[in-house]
């Protein structure tokens, strides 16, 4: 085979990766270890506690959105594999049209559901005389990306329940398995594979997501929103790329691991 | 039913609702005279003339620039796929962990890279091309999944051999055998590459000038500062533009379902 045309056909790739991927990650090495906390800038976030506490919330954030997505993924996409009724394909298109929508638009869908003029703002001062607002915090951000990550998830998950034979479920029903028993002990092992990548995903996706937190408030502490002050606000450019760089390693383990247990690549969002 | 039947159910229908009734409210705001007075007052379009009149660049540039971005992923990832799929091995696999890095960096991050590297250049950081770059560096991994997953599941070998055994250049096999047949992939690829470049944010805001504003851009903006009726407006011609994108790629996936099925 000839080598040559191989390498002819990766060069143009090849050339712009080396040019806006491989070399720009390499500058930002060097360029975190330049400002005024020196090389010690990488450890800044674990040292400084303003750092440390920001990447430990921003850890709970996506960590409780990864949870709630799956149990709550798990449970509709069986709902929704196993059967066949009058209005499915329009539940299931329901639960899937926010898949192309970025993390702007899912934050102005927080606002219109937690904010000051909100729906759960009219509904609670309705019944019971008190606006509810839940948009510009930490919880609000929780829902935002909620908002984001189920669609996803349910469609990866639903997927994987499809491959499930029903007579495995069947059986252990016949041997008078309980509902609970039957997830412990067969579908959740069955859909191991594919929780763990859809959950590694959600979770790394959560992680370095920006457009929510932007839209709903500055004053949100998740780490790309501090990166981002510290960038354009603070002027600290050391800083924003060690933090960078911290978030990069997080989001790339993460993904890294599951793709390890599971051995397949998981498209990402 | 069984209890848990019903429970799972209604947790379904639940979520759904969640998903749903902001993106309702916020196309109804969008062509309502007014949000706090409700939509049984009347409806307008006077928002999305509005939205036009304020926004109309950052539509247009948008567009624009996924369609600069979905013609460099074309160049250079459709190539670099077949490259790969022929080469197999470890070197595929590096280079391919290479390709989808950007999948794991936040976009911010490797926004702050490209800044800090290339931020001196005036003419680029200053222009549109900044930002097709950017795009192109997030969406290249999914052209190049798409044309590779295609060319996998053909005997591509085959054709190659058989239009090589007639006497064909490589570079003719590659125009004229290779790329008809990859043809599903590298249209399902392209049609997602339009949808996440018009899309993009992360990298986008970062990235952008005040003179190269982007739809997304332009939304976080109206979001901010500008009344809830022009805001869901601008969000209603997001919408508008996204969906067909949408329908599309959902009927081509299932043509080439049908296609699979097919013995």
């Amino acid at each position: 085979m000839p080598r040559r045309f191989e390498i002819l056909l990766l060069l143009p790739a090849g050339v712009f990766l080396l040019a806006f991927l491989l070399v720009p990650m390499a500058v930002l090495v060097p360029v975190a270890g330049s400002g005024r906390l020196g090389w010690s800038a990488y450890l800044a976030v674990l040292t400084e506690p303003r750092y440390r506490a920001t990447m430990v919330s921003t850890l709970m954030v996506a960590a409780a959105t990864t949870g709630l997505t799956l149990m709550i993924a798990t449970v509709a996409a069986q709902f929704l594999a196993t059967r066949r009724f009058v209005g499915r394909d329009l539940l299931v298109a329901m639960l899937t049209f926010p898949l192309a929508f970025p993390g702007v638009v899912v934050g102005f869908m927080v606002i219109l559901l937690g904010g000051r003029l909100g729906l759960v703002a009219q509904a609670s001062e309705a019944m019971i005389g008190e606006r509810i607002v839940f948009a510009y915090s930490l919880t609000g951000l929780l829902v935002g990306y909620l908002y984001f990550s189920i669609p996803r998830v349910i469609l990866t998950v639903m997927a994987a329940v499809e491959t499930l034979d029903p007579a495995l479920v069947e059986a252990a029903r016949s041997l008078g398995a309980g509902p609970l028993r039957i997830q412990r002990d067969i579908v959740l092992p069955a859909l191991a594979p594919a929780l763990t990548a859809a959950g590694a995903l959600c979770f790394a996706t959560a992680m370095g997501a920006f457009g929510t937190a932007f839209t709903l408030a500055t004053r949100i502490d998740v780490l790309p929103m501090v990166i981002y002050t510290e960038f354009t606000l603070g002027g600290n450019v050391a800083v924003a790329a060690a933090l960078s760089i911290a978030l990069g390693l997080v989001t790339w383990a993460a993904l890294a691991l599951a793709r390890n247990a599971t051995g397949s690549v998981a498209a990402a969002g | 039913m069984r209890i848990t039947t019903l429970a799972a159910g209604l947790l379904t229908v639940l979520v759904a609702a969640f998903l749903v009734m902001p993106a309702v409210v916020s196309m109804v705001a969008g062509v309502s005279v007014s949000y706090a007075r409700g939509v049984s007052e009347c409806l307008t379009l006077d928002w999305i003339v509005e939205v036009w009149r304020l926004y109309a660049d950052t539509i247009v540039r948008s567009i624009a620039i996924a369609l600069a971005t979905v013609a460099v992923t074309l160049l250079i990832g459709v190539p670099a796929a077949y490259a790969l799929v022929r080469r197999g091995g470890r070197l595929a696999r590096v280079a391919e962990e290479i390709v989808t890095l950007p999948l794991a960096v936040p976009g911010l991050a490797l926004a702050l890279a490209l800044i800090i590297t290339y931020g001196g250049v005036r003419d680029l950081r200053g222009s549109s091309a900044f930002i097709v770059i950017g795009h192109v560096l997030y969406t290249l991994p999914f052209m190049l999944r798409s044309v590779m997953a295609v060319l996998q599941s053909i005997d591509w070998r085959l054709l190659d051999e058989g239009a090589a055994s007639l006497g064909a250049s490589p570079w003719r096999r590659f125009v004229d055998v290779v790329l008809p047949n990859a043809r599903p992939g590298i249209l399902a690829g392209a049609l997602t590459v339009v949808t996440l470049s018009i899309g993009e944010f992360n990298l986008t805001w970062m990235l952008h000038t005040p003179l190269t504003k982007t739809l997304p851009v332009g939304l976080a903006d109206s979001y901010a500062s500008m009344r809830l009726e022009i805001a869901s407006a601008y969000t209603l011609v997001f919408f508008l533009m996204i969906v067909p994108l949408l329908v599309a790629m959902q009927m081509l996936s299932r043509i080439g379902a049908r296609r699979e099925a097919r013995p």
